[in-house]
C-alpha cells in the first residue's frame, strides 16, 4: 500500500519552477576568484569611502581564518571560492526615471510579477530591485522621502547617508561573526537600506527583490533596516534565480535596529532556484539575519516562507534588549526532491520581561531533509523572560526526513520557557477524503499544506500571503 | 436507466479475492440496506464503488448514470454525484468545515461548467442546510472534524452530503460508535434528504439503523456474494436467526 502512496506522492510533488529563465542584459563582470585585490576593486567601483574599504579588508583578512560551519544537518559539498565571481551587474545602474530604464530589465521583473512601473505597482508597495550585484530601481523613493524615510539601494545610502551606515553596519552581525558574514562584509555590492524616523508608520510595505541573472556568480547583499523611537514599517524579502545545473552561492547580511517603541515586520518569501529533481544545481543560501530590539518595549517580527535554494542554512534572529521588548519567528520551510534545509532561530533574551515567541511548520517531501535548529537564550540578569516555540513537521511520502534541534540556555530562574514538537504524515486517507469530496489529489494536498502552514501564513503581509500560500503549492506540485 | 447498475463485479486488495461476482441495481428513489458478517466485503464495495486506491477490480462493471464508473477517478466519480459517508471520517488540522466544504462545492461547479458561489451564496445555501440537519455552526468552524465525538463527525458527513446533494448516498457504518440519540438525528437528516430520483446504500450491522431508515430492499452480503435479497421484513428476521441460515 505504502508503494502506491509514494507513486500518487510523487506524482504531486514533482515540481516546475516557474522563474528559471534567464535574462539577456549586458552585464559587468569582475574576474573569478577572490583576493584583496578584488575586495579593493569592488570597494573602487562603488567609489566607497576609505573606512568601509577597511570595513571589507578586515572582514577578509579575518575570513581567510576561518572554515566553513559544519554543525548543520546538511550535506554541503566542498565550495571553491576562488570559482566564484564575485561582482556582475547590469551595465546600467539605477535610474530615476522609469523611462531610462533598459526594456530587458523591465521585461525581467514584469515576468517576475514585480512592477517597477509606479503607475503599475501594488497598491501601497515600495520596491527595490536588485539583480545581481546592484540595485536597478527603488521605487516610490521621493514620495516617502517626504515623510522623512529613507528606502534606497545600499550603494546610493553609502554615498548619501554615510554617517548612518556607519553608526549601525557591522552592529548587530559583526564581520567576525560566522564564516559566511565575513565573506559578505568582504565583497557585499548592493541591498536595501531603510530608515523610518522617529514617530514615524512607514505607510507602505517596503520590499526587496532579488534576482540572480548571471552565471558563475555569487551574491552578497546587505540590508540594513533602522526604525527610530516609535516608528513602524512592514519590510518584504523575495527571490528568485534562473534554472541551471551549476550551485550558485547567495550569501547575504540583514541587519534591524529597533529603537524604543519601534516595531519591525520582516517577511521573506524565498524562492531561489531549488535545483531539478535529481539534486542537480540550485541556490546555496547562506544567510545571516539578525536583529536587535534595542529600546523598551521594542518589537521585531520575522515571518518567512521558504521554498526554494538547493541548500538553506539560515536562522532569523533577536536580540531583546530593551525592558518588556517582543519577538515572533514565524517560518514555513518547504523541500522537495534533494533540497537541504537547516532553519530557525535564536531570541537571546538580554532585558527584564522580554518575551519570544517561534512558531515553525516543515513540510518535506522527496528525498530532502527539513531540519529546525533554535536557540532560546535567557541571560542571568533577565527578570521575567518567557518563551513559547512550537516545531512541526510535517512528511509527505516515506524517503525524506524531519529534525528539530532545540537549544535552551537559560540562566535566570524567573524564566518560563515552554516548548512543543509534532510529527505529521500526510495520509493517503486525507487525499482520498478529499478525492471522495470531489477535489483532485493535487487540491487535496495543497489543502492540507494550506491547514498546515496558515498558522504562519496569515503573519505574511495581506498583499503576499496569497502568493506565499500559491508558492507553496507550486513547489510541490508535479510538472507542468 | 438504473441509477447504478453492478454486474459480476470481482475486486481484490493486496492479491486476495475480496468481491467475489456482485450483480446489484439500483434505481432512483430507492434506498438499499446492506447487511453481513464482518469480512463479507461490504466496506470493500463501498472503497471500489468510490475508486479508492489499491482496491482492484478483476472482472466485471459498474454504471452509474449510464456511464463506465470504473474508469473515472474518484474525485470525478464524486462530482458525478457519488457521496461516502464514510465510516472513519478523517482530520484535517487548520482547515474549517466551511472552507473545506466550499472548495468541494465549488468543484463539483467546475466540472458542471458553473461559476463558483460567491461567499454570500455558500452561505445562504449554508445556513439552510444547518437548519435542515440542526448543525451547530461552531462545529463548521472548527477544524475538520478534529476534536470531533463520534456523533459530531457522522453528523458532519450528513451535513456535507446535504450540502453535496449527491444522487447516490453510500452510508457505510454510519450508525457505529452512535448512541440512540444520535443514529436518530442521523438518521432524521438523512430521510429529509431523500428525493425521488436519488437512491441511498446503507451498509450497516444492525437492525437499529434501519428502524430509523426504512429500506425497500435488503441485501445479504457473504464471502463476496450477495447471498439473499428480500424486502425490509429480512432485516427483522436476520435480527433473530443471525446470518447463518442465508448461507
Amino acid at each position: 500500500m505504502a508503494k502506491e502512496q509514494d507513486d500518487l506522492l510523487e506524482e504531486v510533488t514533482g515540481s516546475g519552477y516557474k522563474y528559471g529563465f534567464v535574462s539577456d542584459v549586458a552585464t559587468d563582470m569582475m574576474v573569478k576568484g577572490l583576493s584583496e585585490d578584488v575586495v579593493r576593486a569592488i570597494s573602487a567601483k562603488k567609489g566607497e569611502p576609505e573606512w568601509l574599504l577597511t570595513f571589507r579588508l578586515n572582514a577578509y583578512r579575518h575570513w581567510k581564518t576561518m572554515k566553513m560551519p559544519d554543525w548543520g544537518q546538511l550535506k554541503i559539498p566542498p565550495i571553491d571560492y576562488q570559482d566564484i565571481i564575485y561582482y556582475a551587474a547590469p551595465k546600467q545602474e539605477a535610474q530615476k526615471d522609469w523611462k531610462d530604464v533598459d526594456p530587458e530589465l523591465k521585461a525581467t521583473f514584469d515576468k517576475l510579477g514585480i512592477p517597477l512601473s509606479e503607475q503599475k505597482s501594488l497598491s501601497g508597495v515600495a520596491v527595490d530591485a536588485v539583480m545581481d550585484s546592484i540595485s536597478v530601481k527603488t521605487t516610490f523613493k521621493e514620495s516617502l522621502a517626504e515623510k522623512g524615510i529613507i528606502f534606497c539601494s545600499f550603494s546610493e545610502a553609502v554615498k548619501d547617508h554615510s554617517d548612518l551606515v556607519k553608526k549601525y553596519l557591522g552592529k548587530v552581525v559583526p564581520p567576525t561573526d560566522n564564516f559566511f558574514a565575513a565573506l559578505n562584509s568582504a565583497v557585499f555590492s548592493d541591498g536595501s537600506f531603510v530608515y523610518i524616523p522617529k514617530g514615524t508608520h512607514c505607510p507602505m510595505e517596503l520590499s526587496t527583490y532579488f534576482r540572480i541573472n548571471a552565471a558563475k556568480t555569487g551574491q552578497f547583499e546587505r540590508t540594513l533596516i533602522i526604525a527610530d523611537e516609535d516608528a513602524f514599517v512592514s519590510y518584504l524579502e523575495g527571490c528568485t534565480a534562473p534554472q541551471r545545473d551549476e550551485n550558485q552561492l547567495h550569501a547575504a547580511i540583514v541587519e534591524v535596529f529597533v529603537e524604543k517603541g519601534a516595531q519591525v515586520k520582516y517577511s521573506t518569501v524565498q524562492n531561489w532556484y531549488p535545483g531539478d529533481k535529481n539534486g542537480l544545481g540550485g541556490i546555496y543560501n547562506f544567510v545571516t539575519k539578525r536583529g536587535i530590539c534595542k529600546g523598551e518595549n521594542s518589537k521585531l517580527i520575522w515571518a518567512q516562507v521558504e521554498t526554494g535554494s538547493a541548500i538553506t542554512w539560515k536562522y532569523p534572529s533577536t536580540i531583546l534588549k530593551g525592558d518588556g521588548s517582543v519577538s515572533e519567528f514565524y517560518s514555513v520551510a518547504v523541500t522537495n526532491h534533494y533540497q537541504q534545509a537547516d532553519t530557525g532561530t535564536k531570541m537571546i533574551h538580554i532585558g527584564n520581561n522580554t518575551r519570544s515567541r517561534i512558531i515553525s511548520k516543515g513540510i518535506s517531501a522527496g528525498h530532502s531533509s527539513n531540519s529546525y535548529r533554535g536557540l532560546v537564550k535567557v541571560m542571568k540578569t533577565c527578570e521575567g523572560a518567557r518563551n513559547h516555540s512550537q516545531c512541526d513537521s510535517l512528511l509527505l511520502g516515506d524517503t525524506c526526513g524531519a529534525h528539530t534541534f532545540p537549544y535552551f540556555e537559560v540562566a535566570n530562574p524567573t524564566a518560563q520557557v515552554e516548548h512543543e514538537a509534532t510529527t505529521s504524515k500526510v495520509g493517503e486517507d486525507q487525499i482520498f477524503y478529499c478525492n471522495q469530496r470531489g477535489i483532485s489529489a493535487e487540491d487535496a494536498i495543497g489543502l492540507i499544506i494550506k491547514g498546515y502552514a496558515g498558522d504562519v501564513i496569515n503573519k505574511m503581509p495581506m498583499e503576499f500571503a496569497v502568493e506565499a500560500q500559491r508558492l507553496l503549492q507550486i513547489s510541490l506540485e508535479k510538472n507542468g | 436507466m438504473a441509477l447504478l447498475e453492478i454486474k459480476n463485479l470481482h475486486a481484490t486488495i493486496e492479491g486476495k479475492e475480496i468481491l467475489k461476482g456482485i450483480d446489484l441495481t439500483v434505481d432512483g428513489g430507492e434506498v438499499h440496506a446492506l447487511m453481513g458478517p464482518n469480512g463479507a466485503g461490504k466496506s470493500t464495495l463501498s472503497a471500489v464503488l468510490t475508486g479508492r486506491q489499491n482496491y482492484i477490480v478483476t472482472e466485471g462493471s459498474v454504471r452509474f448514470k449510464g456511464q463506465d464508473l470504473l474508469s473515472m477517478p474518484p474525485e470525478d466519480r464524486a462530482r458525478e454525484g457519488i457521496f461516502l459517508s464514510f465510516q472513519y471520517p478523517v482530520e484535517i488540522p487548520g482547515i474549517s468545515t466551511v472552507n473545506f466544504l466550499k472548495t468541494a462545492v465549488n468543484e463539483h461547479r467546475k466540472y458542471k461548467k458553473l461559476s463558483p458561489y460567491t461567499a454570500g451564496e455558500f452561505l445562504k445555501i449554508l445556513r439552510e442546510k444547518m437548519e435542515l440537519i440542526g448543525m451547530d455552526n461552531a462545529l463548521l468552524n472548527r477544524s475538520l472534524n478534529e476534536g470531533f465525538s463520534g456523533g459530531e463527525k457522522k453528523k458532519n458527513e450528513i451535513f456535507q452530503m446535504a450540502v453535496l446533494e449527491p444522487s447516490l448516498a453510500i452510508l457505510d457504518e454510519t450508525d457505529s460508535g452512535l448512541d440512540i440519540d444520535a443514529l436518530r438525528l442521523v438518521a432524521t437528516g438523512v430521510n429529509k434528504l431523500k428525493r425521488p430520483e436519488n437512491a441511498t446504500i446503507v451498509i450497516t450491522h444492525y437492525q437499529r439503523l434501519l428502524d430509523y431508515i426504512v429500506p425497500d430492499k435488503v441485501h445479504v452480503l457473504y464471502d463476496g456474494k450477495i447471498v439473499k435479497t428480500a424486502g425490509k421484513e429480512l432485516v427483522a428476521e436476520l435480527e433473530k436467526r443471525g446470518y447463518d441460515w442465508t448461507k
